[in-house]
């Protein structure tokens, strides 16, 4: 059966400047408590071309939780401290660094590699981009079906990288160590 | 917060520095030329193929030139979590955050729009109690936000931020007020069209979108980098709404409709195969 849709897609636009009085919301980066058993802060830094932080991104991300199950659970937008929805989202400061408090993601998949999903929207940028962010170290990597189809050389773009209090994962939109983005079946860009 | 109260005019008619497009080198006739060029390109393609989407790396939006990926996107089958949505419900959303026109004391000034529509997959299949979330900038063309230091009045009655849930046939419904264009510093003179964001999840993450939705006739479509950075018309003319008589309603609204298609749902098309 083919995946070609048969309505053309509406097409995409740049989130633009002025976002920020209207995406983001109270608790949107806390998919759980910072004191939450397990909590990791996951961040980095959105950078330009030129290696300059971008200070008017947004991020998304959308995971499974620590047992790899994937929460089909509404609160995203009111959190009540307890129910982990696997969503959230944030916005990059001034110096282009964002910042999540999340959970580790369990593997979804058997020997699937564990990956947090990512969306990344900005001024100047005019779609969407989707990457994954991999967990480092972890056994599965060196089978995982999509890192295998990366060259090895930009591979590590994938991977997050162990910091002291979690994970910390850069979004380079262009230059050397361009972040690999995806595109998956049925996409037009 | 705008410059206007203590800056000292310089020339009649000059705009105040806040907007002013002294950093901005070109002219609207250099953009003009520029979206011709890549026009003329596009229209001389010999594949015949239609570019749905926006062109990522599109000059004459000068932003774009340092934030737009260089490589090629990676192709990725979809793994489980991507096949899946975030889930929002009625504590997310409040039912009353459809109507922006009733979140202060008094009633807005501008043109009272109803916009509907539904949001469709790629197959026609109702989208449904899914998150929009829209934002806009009031009817004269000013966003409420701390960056936007357009002269424009701000509006006490109007914040331009709206959220609801599509019902079960993908329906959504907003009331608001048209909004006006607005002045950006992409070039010298540069304005915006009217429009208004929308962020849009689908059945599967893959599916999710940012976009906006333009108003029929704007005589800024030809001139604006970011519309005309979606090469095709016909592409391009699907961020346009209709205007609908039957939405408008007796002396109280004006009415608009546009529907929205996200991309296919893999999902859903592995669940049938397994069913058949």
């Amino acid at each position: 059966m083919s995946t070609r849709s048969t309505l053309p897609p509406t097409p995409g636009q740049t989130v633009g400047p002025f976002y920020g009085y209207a995406l983001p919301y109270d608790g949107d980066s806390e998919l759980v408590p910072p004191g939450h058993p397990g909590a990791i802060r996951l961040h980095g830094q959105v950078l330009d071309g030129n290696g300059d932080p971008v200070p008017d991104a947004l991020l998304e991300i959308w995971q499974a939780d620590s047992r790899g199950e994937v929460a089909q659970r509404p609160g995203s937008l009111h959190r009540d401290g307890f129910t982990f929805t696997g969503w959230g989202r944030a916005s990059t400061d001034g110096a282009g660094t964002y910042s999540f408090t999340t959970l580790q993601p369990g593997p979804t998949e058997a020997e699937a590699a564990p990956f947090i999903a990512m969306t990344v929207f900005a001024r100047g940028l005019l779609n969407r981009l989707f990457t994954r962010i991999y967990l480092p170290d972890h056994p599965a990597l060196a089978s995982d079906r999509l890192l295998c189809s990366v060259p090895a050389d930009r591979r590590h773009t994938l991977v997050a990288t162990a910091a002291p209090d979690g994970l910390r994962f850069d979004v380079r939109l262009q230059g050397e160590d361009e972040t690999v983005f995806l595109t998956y079946p049925g996409h037009d860009g | 917060m705008t410059q206007t109260a203590t800056q000292a005019p310089q020339a009649p008619r000059q705009a105040p520095a806040g907007t002013s497009s002294d950093a901005a080198a070109a002219t609207q006739a250099d953009i003009s030329r520029e979206i011709e060029t890549i026009s003329a390109d596009y229209a001389a393609r010999t594949s015949g193929l239609e570019e749905t989407m926006p062109r990522r790396d599109y000059p004459p939006y000068r932003s774009s030139i340092l934030r737009h990926p260089t490589k090629d996107l990676h192709h990725a089958d979809p793994e489980t979590i991507e096949l899946f949505a975030p889930v929002f419900g009625h504590q997310d959303v409040d039912a009353l955050e459809a109507d922006l026109t009733i979140q202060h004391h008094g009633e807005p000034v501008g043109e009272r729009i109803v916009v509907t529509g539904r949001v469709l997959d790629g197959d026609g299949r109702p989208v449904a109690h899914q998150l929009v979330e829209v934002w806009q900038a009031n009817a004269a063309g000013r966003y409420i936000h701390k960056r936007d230091q357009h002269p424009a009045p701000i509006d006490p009655n109007f914040t331009g931020v709206g959220r609801c849930l599509t019902d079960a046939q993908g329906t959504y419904r907003f009331t608001t007020i048209k909004p006006g264009p607005y002045p950006w510093r992409n070039h010298h003179n540069a304005w915006r069209p009217a429009h208004i964001h929308f962020s849009l999840f689908g059945t599967d993450f893959t599916q999710r979108m940012i976009t906006q939705m333009y108003f029929p006739g704007d005589p800024l479509f030809a001139l604006d980098p970011i519309y005309q950075s979606i090469l095709d018309p016909r592409a391009r003319d699907r961020l346009v709404a209709t205007y609908d008589h039957d939405v408008t309603q007796h002396e109280w609204s004006t009415g608009y409709r546009w529907d929205i298609v996200l991309t296919g749902s893999q999902r859903t098309w592995m669940e049938q195969e397994t069913d058949a």
